[in-house]
């Protein structure tokens, strides 16, 4: 039997009654997950093994809130998770830098062009506000592109912010339990690495990679992502710039791959990306890595040869085998919940993940399936 | 070579001797605000040897070049 413990930390306590739901990680998922539980009126709590909010993937990632269309699921999840953002977004704090600048899908040649068009029809048929540039326009909306390239799609309601301090909004008013790693979980509540447990009515389990340790078997994989970020160049870029062969290099389950993707920051500075590796567990950043990956981005944009860069580091995104994430109860349990492995789409795709798992606790209705992101659906094999 | 080389700082021309930095050449006109950091103090030169970036400036159009580090050359355009 657990035995629940109060314990008070400073400025974080408990409220009085137990937790009805505990969340395990203190990233953008469980913050969503925090936030959307206690507007539904549910006494709630967040946990997490460092004393950070959004410390892990959330801060490595970019905070691209990007509708996406590799799947119909993924669509569902992204343009319905982009609809809450929006909606959100006359809340969030300056210090969430919320940058509604719109992504920029770069194609270099014909063949890319044609998936500028399939892209075009897909969103168009969809509701989603989308224009394809031409190579005159590509080049007028973004000057320090190479010449040359064949156009591009732009998506002008994508949008940016910064994860962190996203996060820290969402809980803002949710009691904090920082330092404690959870090494078990039960139907009851949660032990935590010093012995000490805690009781709850629901734990939802929002680790990112971390899943593994606790639900062994999960199939969630880390995959390494290279990130930097250069001094303050305001006007440089206007667009988040994403090659179309990113999806080439998001797609490959197999090798190493990078793709150029930069996105403009309110504050002038320039996030350049991207890279992605498996089977990697050191963080350590990976100088041949960073070399291929800018070698990439400046074969688009020349003049970021340039800049000044000020830092660079890694982060491990949360990759299922299929690419969508896993929203739902947890196949064995009846009060364990998980929400991770949302790979790079966790800051676009929180909202609407923190939804649906407070749809299915609270029995009530979806606004889109969710099944496809069910945890115990059938998995491809892993490449 | 010649003795003295002349650049244009912030529109004015300085005329200065061929050889000096950057930001040397702007510290002979007195200026010591080199530029304004994110919470809006003036900032100028402080360890002199490219470490601190502290004495950033735009030269020929490039932001963030530390002036401390590069040799003024006649004709090269500063804003501080």
């Amino acid at each position: 039997m657990l035995r629940a413990v109060r314990l008070a930390f400073s400025g974080n306590v408990l409220p009085d009654a137990l937790p009805d739901a505990l969340i395990v990680g203190a990233g953008i998922i469980g913050a969503a997950c925090a936030r959307e539980l206690s507007r539904a009126g549910l006494q709630v709590a967040v946990c997490d093994e460092s004393h950070t909010i959004g410390g892990g993937a959330t801060a490595a990632g970019m905070g691209h809130l990007a509708v996406m269309d590799d799947s119909p699921a993924q669509f569902a999840l992204t343009s319905y998770s982009q609809q809450l953002w929006r909606e959100l977004a006359p809340e969030l704090p300056a210090e969430a830098e919320y940058l509604p600048c719109g992504s920029l899908w770069v194609a270099a040649d014909e063949e890319e062009l044609a998936e500028v068009h399939r892209k075009f029809d897909f969103y168009s048929a969809r509701g989603i506000p989308v224009q394809i540039l031409d190579a005159a326009q590509l080049a007028a909306a973004e000057p320090n592109l190479r010449p040359g390239l064949a156009g591009g799609l732009l998506m002008p309601a994508d949008s940016v912010c910064y994860p962190p301090c996203a996060a820290a909004f969402l809980m803002r008013d949710i009691p904090f339990l920082p330092g404690r790693h959870v090494v078990a979980v039960s139907d009851t509540g949660v032990t935590f690495a010093d012995g000490s447990a805690l009781a709850a009515g629901c734990i939802i389990l929002a680790t990112g990679t971390a899943i593994t340790q606790l639900i062994p078997g999960a199939p969630v994989y880390p995959r390494k992502g290279h990130l930097l970020i250069t001094d303050r160049y305001p006007g440089f870029l206007q667009h988040q710039l994403i090659e179309l062969g990113y999806l080439k290099s998001a797609h490959s389950v197999a090798s190493d791959s990078v793709a150029f993707n930069a996105q403009p920051r309110q504050t002038g500075q320039i996030l350049i990306g991207s890279s992605r590796q498996y089977g990697v567990e050191e963080a350590q950043t990976e100088p041949a890595i960073l070399q291929r990956m800018l070698a990439r981005a400046v074969e688009y944009m020349p003049a970021l040869a340039d800049l000044s860069a000020i830092r660079t580091w890694t982060g491990f995104r949360a990759a299922t085998p299929d690419k969508l994430p896993l929203i739902g109860l947890c196949d064995g349990y009846k009060n364990v919940y998980l929400a991770t492995g949302h790979e790079g789409l966790g800051i676009s795709t929180s909202l609407a993940t923190a939804r649906l798992l407070a749809d299915q606790i609270l029995g009530r209705e979806s606004a889109i399936p969710r099944e496809p992101y069910h945890p115990a659906r059938n998995f491809p094999a892993h490449g | 070579m010649a003795e003295h080389i002349t650049l244009i700082l912030n529109g004015h021309s300085l005329t200065v001797p061929a050889g000096v930095t950057v930001a040397v050449a702007i510290l002979m006109r007195g200026e010591t605000h080199f530029r304004t950091s994110v919470s809006g103090q003036p900032r100028g030169p402080l360890c002199g040897m490219g470490i601190c970036y502290e004495c950033r400036v735009n030269i020929d159009g490039q932001a963030h070049a530390r002036s401390c580090q590069i040799i003024a050359l006649d004709g090269m355009e500063i804003h501080t």
